[in-house]
């Protein structure tokens, strides 16, 4: 069935969504993270009564006012695409996409028309206690609203609390708890903040340390750096608990995302972890299983990571494709099976709208027990190959260990950070200033990968087992979206540098001269 | 009685000071974003919502009925649909 599917038009709305998501992702972990930094500077000032302090978050408070402003409402672009580019999916998940949606949408509206307007224009027009109490509202809102963002996209990883109805084509919520406390969603929230808190961290330390190399604003400096850090170093050992606790769940909700991101072809028991390795270049471009020319193993680690001993069976590309029982005796079928209840899940489909329309009872009794018995594997039945179930492995493998070495890389950051300045010897560590500056794309580029895993790892689905990517597109002009996809790329790009140009004067200012 | 009606009738208008008076006294780069903001809303909303991102079900489709029709239409047999 997949030679039905216009790949083109499949290729260029992932390649659109991808860029606009990508770009709304650059705005975002900032807006997360700061408003947190900020709120605890706010906390010391309302304690300490020191004016430094309020002059630094009114600072930071600049930054995180520019960096909100310029990305506010990136993300609709997102939703217009869902109703022109994914119409197919957009009504088969029904409700359960639209209502975490629609919550973040009513829950952003009100921080933002609100809260931030207090942050923002309530300096000594409201108490201390309400303009504080006002930023708090604001970092956690913007949380919770990244919340239902998570909750929707966890549901298509995993999805649960739900129904299919036959006669509507819809996915119908049928637990809201289910949904809301699915573990990868519950995982995918706490990773996803935790490492945006951690950028925002990086961000801070990189433009305080900017300010002692230049010898100006030290105190201020010195100041919000031990903020960040102590905030950074928290939030990136949080971000590495949140991330093993993925693991352990995408290994059993997602096993072939574990196997592409771990490199992992063959399964075996005491699975070792490639902590670095570089694939080889076969010269074949349809090659997606490379072996590996470079690696540094660590023996029983996967096993460890993935089950918490030493010596599970962890399942690789192969195991998957042929079949496997994991650890709990699971039995998990052949990629083979699943295609063939895939197919009978859709003929099913189609046999009960025929039904429908005949007013044939008895067929779509049949039809509907046909269907809920293989609709488990629904998505399965558009491939011919079961190697087509295999995700990218290469950008997912690199990608994966370019977050966790970032990741890694930034702790050790926070940890000088803090010794430095234990030791009074910050101002004079010219290197690590320098360092700590360049820090700020690595953040962000750690932050994007970590979008590459959790996006790229999941293909071909756009809900896991029950709906492929290319079956999720709308029919229309291929055409249309290349031209979309450049005018996104012009519009976003200018936005970036407008951001980055109002950004950087802001900073020149500084933090005496900068005002809100 | 008459203090509390008294309080209440004036709390809108607080409220319009409260925010005419921030963004009256907006510094010059929240002009700037403003600027931008209300360039990116008219870009997203007047110019690609409405020449490059029509609902394409809703356009399309006049009822739910149609709709879902033409989705199961899709997924059960894509071929047609793609011809």
């Amino acid at each position: 069935m997949i030679e039905n599917f216009d790949l083109s038009l499949v290729d260029w709305s992932r390649a659109q969504f991808a860029l606009t998501a990508m770009y709304h992702w650059i705005f975002v972990p900032l807006t997360l993270g700061m408003a947190f930094i900020i709120a605890i500077m706010e906390t010391i000032y309302v304690k300490t009564n020191d004016p430094v302090w309020k002059e630094t978050t009114k600072f930071w408070m600049t930054l995180f006012g520019i960096n909100f402003a310029i990305g506010v409402a990136t993300g609709i672009i997102l939703e217009f695409e869902f109703g022109t580019n994914w119409s197919n999916y957009s009504w088969f998940v029904g409700d359960i996409f639209g209502a975490p949606l629609a919550i973040e949408g009513i829950m952003a509206f009100f921080m933002e028309s609100t809260f931030i307007a207090v942050m923002f224009f309530g300096w000594n027009k409201v108490s201390k206690r309400f303009h504080l109490i006002s930023t708090w509202l604001v970092a956690v809102g913007s949380s919770l609203s990244a919340l239902w963002i998570l909750v929707a996209n966890g549901w298509m990883q995993n999805p649960v609390g739900m129904r299919f109805n036959p006669d509507t084509a819809r996915n119908e919520m049928d637990n809201f708890w289910d949904v809301l406390f699915s573990p990868t969603g519950v995982n995918k929230f706490l990773h996803t903040i935790s490492s945006s808190y951690t950028l925002a961290a990086v961000f801070v330390i990189g433009v305080s340390s900017w300010y002692l190399l230049k010898k100006t604003n030290v105190k201020f400096a010195k100041k919000s750096i031990v903020v960040a850090a102590v905030f950074g170093l928290l939030s990136s050992l949080f971000t590495v608990l949140t991330g093993d606790n993925s693991a352990r769940e995408i290994v059993r909700d997602q096993p072939m995302k574990f196997a592409a991101v771990e490199g992992l072809y063959d399964g075996s028991e005491g699975a070792g972890l490639i902590a670095l390795g570089i694939m080889s270049s076969s010269g074949d471009e349809n090659d997606n299983m490379k072996d590996f020319s470079f690696k540094i193993e660590i023996p029983n680690m996967l096993s460890y990571m993935a089950y918490m001993e030493a010596d599970a069976f962890v399942p690789g590309v192969n195991d998957i494709i042929k079949g496997y029982t994991d650890n709990d005796g699971e039995v998990h079928p052949p990629a083979k099976v699943k295609m063939d209840m895939g197919r009978k899940a859709i003929a099913a489909l189609k046999a009960y709208k025929l039904a429908k329309k005949t007013n044939d009872e008895l067929g779509q009794k049949e039809a509907q027990k046909e269907l809920e018995a293989n609709f488990k594997y629904f998505g399965y039945g558009y491939f011919n190959d079961p190697y087509d179930t295999v995700p990218p492995i290469s950008m997912s493998f690199y990608s994966f260990h370019i977050m966790v070495g970032l990741g890694m890389y930034f702790i050790l950051l926070f940890v000088l950070c803090l010794v430095y300045i234990y030791k009074e010897s910050l101002v004079n560590k010219k290197w690590f200033l320098r360092l700590a500056i360049w820090s700020i794309p690595l953040a962000y580029i750690a932050s994007e990968c970590g979008w590459i895993v959790a996006e790229m790892g999941r293909q071909p689905w756009v809900i896991q087992d029950l709906m492929p990517t290319l079956a999720a597109v709308s029919n229309i002009d291929v055409m249309s979206v290349k031209i979309t996809f450049f005018l996104f790329l012009f519009v976003f790009t200018g936005l970036l540098i407008a951001e980055i140009r109002i950004m950087l004067k802001q900073i020149k200012v500084g933090p005496n001269h900068g005002g809100n | 009685m008459n203090n509390i009606l008294y309080k209440l009738l004036t709390v809108p208008k607080a409220i319009w000071d409260f925010y005419s008076q921030g963004f009256r006294n907006q510094s010059k780069w929240s002009h700037q974003v403003w600027l931008l903001i209300v360039i990116k809303l008219f870009i997203m909303f007047f110019v690609l919502k409405l020449f490059f991102f029509p609902n394409f079900l809703n356009t399309k489709y006049n009822n739910d009925q149609e709709r879902s029709d033409y989705v199961i239409d899709q997924l059960t047999n894509p071929k047609k649909s793609l011809e």
